[in-house]
């Protein structure tokens, strides 16, 4: 492979993970399918555990070329256009979700639609009061964002670990307490998820916000790992800075939801 | 500019064939996996078509019968008209020539071929990351034909609900045939946007030297212009049918008014999708064709910043028009006229591209080439589609048209007739390059001549069919539309014919072809840094990154 490379692009020796991969993603989802339709979530699972083992070797394989110096500067600079593209396109699966919920909470439907709208929020439907604990969330995410941002400011500019793992563990930390207090008020909602158009949009929107939390959480745990191992310095740590973007999209997210379900839809 | 070529002769390929095709991270490999994966979904989507016509032949329903399904009309057996089949059929070809067929083959195919290639790039940006979009797309393929027999609706298998899934068919819809589609297209959508993160990295940090933006060729251009469509359009296209498989099995409602739903809603967000769809499915084919003319009129492409100019409008005004679509739903009078208004628009973009083609050729020594009879029906053809479009694009025009077979006989004439044209003319274009081996000249012009008069005669009487009032999406019809309808299906018949001739022009130029020794085997106006390179090309291109000399001719591009 590249046995006369004279350039620092990376050319990549041929992997079977794509292909596992694939196989587990079609696994999975045939599987979620038969499980929708009362067949049970073995294939899920069998599927599931697959696409987990692929993302784990890939990403470790990812991991181990960055250790023997495959990333030069310019394929670190591509590794970044490649990150920030795929939050945009994030962006634009939840503005799916904003569509729907801005397009009913404006234009409700009732009776007389298109000819009169309905009311927002439906009737009979108890929305939550924004400034007890969707509050509080929003300000333990803000939080978890600036630890964040005070375990790089560590790396970057005093190359100081110690600060930097405290850092981390308590942005994880936030993070985690966050999900806990969304799963806490998903219990004590006053509306189903099914059946009305309010739970719907809210559960949905909150619902994948709620696993993107969960994913930028894994990240940073990952990435304390890898603190730990010593991976990242001052100059080079494009997976840190990638978690760091991933997380303030979802602290970003979370504002709108925050702002437009919460307060101005409830 | 042999320096970059001749590298990778003295390394021998000892790659295994398991290695090679199914752990690829070689860009080349992968675009011709795109290809041919995409070439055997496009002849299952054919297939259906020339049972539809077949059907639709003559009045009366023959062949699709609730007794059997019928490949040979037989008089005396009674036939119950089998509806489910029929709009099982229109529902897969729909949705595997939008998903399957064409952006694969365009974009996945000539966009990872060409694309790295044309900006001197070894490989692109992600090669594993490229070989998971190519898998993906094939788990995409697989789920999309266990759809096809899964059991569906009506107690029969696959689902029939027109390949855009509007609720209350698609969240009705019985069995889990529909839920495996709509999965089928998530992971189409997911493989695509990969690809689309790939593309756009690659253009924007892997050009040659001195490769600046507007020295880019023009095919490298269009594909990453659409990268971004698909980038922006297709995870909201996932939201929406995240929402159909939360309303089909938890109760969710969406888009069910019972619930304080709407299903106006969801033809909104998927033309959201669609209309951009419609332009990541032709922008890489004006790519294409704008190299065909250009090297077949011996002349630079006439206008080369407004054709990349154009290329960005044409993108830009795609997420602004959607609702075009859909102007019998209701829309307010106010939104009609914008969407109208909006819609004209982009024919002065696209007219910038269609003049420059024209004025390409103006004056040039044109040469009448296999690509180039590919890409002059292209122009054409695609005008004819254009110009009906204009038509449909009048709101008040619409309400007569609105899913009669006008409709079918416009956008077959954009997509059939032009992407189709296109993709075409690119591989004839590049089989040479790709293979290392010549098509015969004279059955390439054969197929083009079968398929243009095929084509035509399977959709220009659709025109005279939709003025007379004939609705899209029907198993059988009066008498009175019989007459357009017969030609019709003939037309069908020879495009089919055409199309297998294809796969023997194929097969023959893959083993018998005559071996090809130049880099360029066309004229000095192929000029972009493909054409520097052995046919077919090493296994590692650019291992020496090319040189300015090598690809900036001077003239206009």
């Amino acid at each position: 492979m590249a046995h006369e490379k004279n350039h620092d692009y990376h050319i990549l020796a041929p992997s079977i993970y794509p292909f596992l991969g694939s196989i587990g993603a079609f696994i999975m989802l045939f599987g979620a399918v038969l499980w929708m339709h009362d067949s049970g979530p073995w294939a899920f699972l069998i599927g599931l555990a697959a696409v987990l083992y692929v993302m784990f070797g890939w990403w470790s394989e990812t991991v181990k070329e960055n250790k023997v110096g495959d990333h030069t500067p310019v394929v670190e600079i591509g590794l970044r256009y490649g990150f920030i593209l795929f939050i945009m396109s994030e962006v634009m699966f939840f503005s799916a979700w904003f569509w729907t919920f801005f397009k009913h909470a404006l234009y409700p439907m009732g009776e007389m639609s298109p000819i009169k709208d309905g009311v927002w929020p439906p009737a009979g439907i108890e929305t939550f009061d924004p400034w007890h604990l969707p509050l509080i969330n929003t300000l333990i995410l803000l939080c978890s964002g600036a630890a964040l941002t005070w375990s790089h400011h560590a790396l970057v500019h005093e190359n100081n670990r110690q600060d930097m793992k405290w850092g981390l563990m308590l942005a994880i930390a936030l993070g985690a307490l966050f999900t806990v207090f969304q799963v806490y008020e998903y219990g004590h909602a006053a509306f189903g998820f099914s059946g009305n158009i309010y739970g719907a949009t809210f559960f949905m929107a909150t619902g994948f916000h709620g696993f993107h939390v969960l994913i930028g959480t894994i990240f940073m745990i990952v990435c304390l790992f890898r603190v730990y191992a010593g991976h990242f310095t001052p100059a080079h740590h494009v997976g840190f800075e990638m978690s760091a973007w991933y997380w303030h999209f979802v602290d970003v997210v979370w504002l709108f939801l925050f702002a437009a379900v919460y307060i101005w839809g409830g | 500019m042999a320096d970059a070529a001749v590298h990778g002769h003295d390394h021998e390929d000892n790659r295994g064939f398991f290695t090679r095709w199914f752990m690829s991270t070689n860009h080349k490999d992968i675009g011709l996996l795109y290809l041919v994966v995409s070439a055997l979904a496009g002849l299952i989507s054919v297939l259906f078509t020339v049972y539809m016509r077949m059907e639709l032949m003559h009045p009366g329903v023959q062949y699709m019968c609730l007794e059997g399904a019928r490949f040979i009309a037989d008089a005396g057996a009674e036939c119950t008209p089998n509806g489910h089949l029929w709009n099982v059929m229109i529902t897969y070809h729909g949705v595997l020539m939008m998903f399957f067929v064409v952006i694969p083959a365009l974009f996945g195919g000539f966009g990872n071929y060409f694309m790295p290639l044309q900006i001197g790039a070894p490989d692109m940006a992600f090669p594993r990351m490229n070989n998971l979009s190519f898998w993906m797309y094939v788990a995409g393929v697989s789920l999309g034909v266990a759809s096809i027999l899964a059991p569906g609706g009506n107690g029969q298998a696959g689902s029939g609900v027109g390949w855009v899934l509007y609720p209350p068919l698609s969240t009705t819809e019985g069995g889990y045939s529909m839920d495996l589609a709509i999965f089928a297209v998530h992971v189409s959508g997911a493989s695509s946007i990969l690809g689309a993160i790939n593309m756009i990295t690659t253009f924007l940090n892997m050009r040659a030297p001195g490769m600046t933006l507007f020295k880019v060729p023009l095919f490298a251009w269009s594909i990453f212009v659409t990268a971004w469509l698909i980038l922006l359009s297709l995870p909201v296209l996932a939201g929406a049918i995240t929402m159909l498989l939360t309303d089909r099995n938890f109760g969710t409602t969406f888009f069910d008014p019972a619930g304080g739903g709407d299903p106006i809603l969801y033809q909104h967000i998927l033309w959201f999708f669609g209309h951009p769809e419609v332009y990541i499915i032709i922008l890489p084919g004006f790519g294409i064709i704008s190299h065909v003319i250009s090297t077949f009129s011996r002349k630079p492409i006439f206008g080369y910043l407004p054709m990349v100019l154009a290329i960005i409008a044409i993108g830009l005004l795609g997420f602004v028009v959607w609702a075009h679509h859909m102007y019998t739903v209701g829309m307010s009078l106010t939104q009609q006229s914008y969407f109208m208004l909006a819609t004209m628009v982009i024919a002065v973009p696209t007219g910038v591209k269609v003049f420059s083609w024209i004025a390409t050729m103006w004056g040039g020594s044109i040469e009448f080439k296999t690509p180039m009879l590919w890409a002059f029906g292209f122009l054409f053809l695609f005008t004819v589609g254009g110009v009906t479009g204009l038509v449909l694009s009048q709101a008040p025009i619409d309400r007569a048209y609105h899913d009669t077979y006008y409709v079918v006989a416009h956008f077959h004439y954009v997509m059939s007739l032009g992407a189709v044209f296109a993709i075409f003319a690119g591989i004839y274009f590049y089989f040479g390059k790709m293979t290392g081996r010549a098509y015969p000249e004279v059955w390439g012009k054969v197929h083009f001549w079968m398929m243009f008069i095929g084509a035509n005669l399977t959709f220009f009487p659709q025109h005279f069919l939709g003025r007379q009032g004939m609705p899209r999406r029907y198993i059988d019809y009066p008498e009175a539309f019989a007459f357009w309808n017969y030609w019709s299906s003939m037309g069908a018949f020879l495009s089919f014919a055409s199309f297998i001739l294809f796969f023997g022009i194929m097969a023959y130029s893959l083993t018998r072809g005559a071996r090809i020794t130049q880099n360029n085997y066309w004229n000095e106006y192929a000029d972009t840094l493909e054409w520097t390179l052995p046919s077919p090309p090493p296994e590692h291109t650019f291992e020496i990154l090319p040189k300015q000399e090598d690809w900036d001719k001077g003239h206009a591009h």
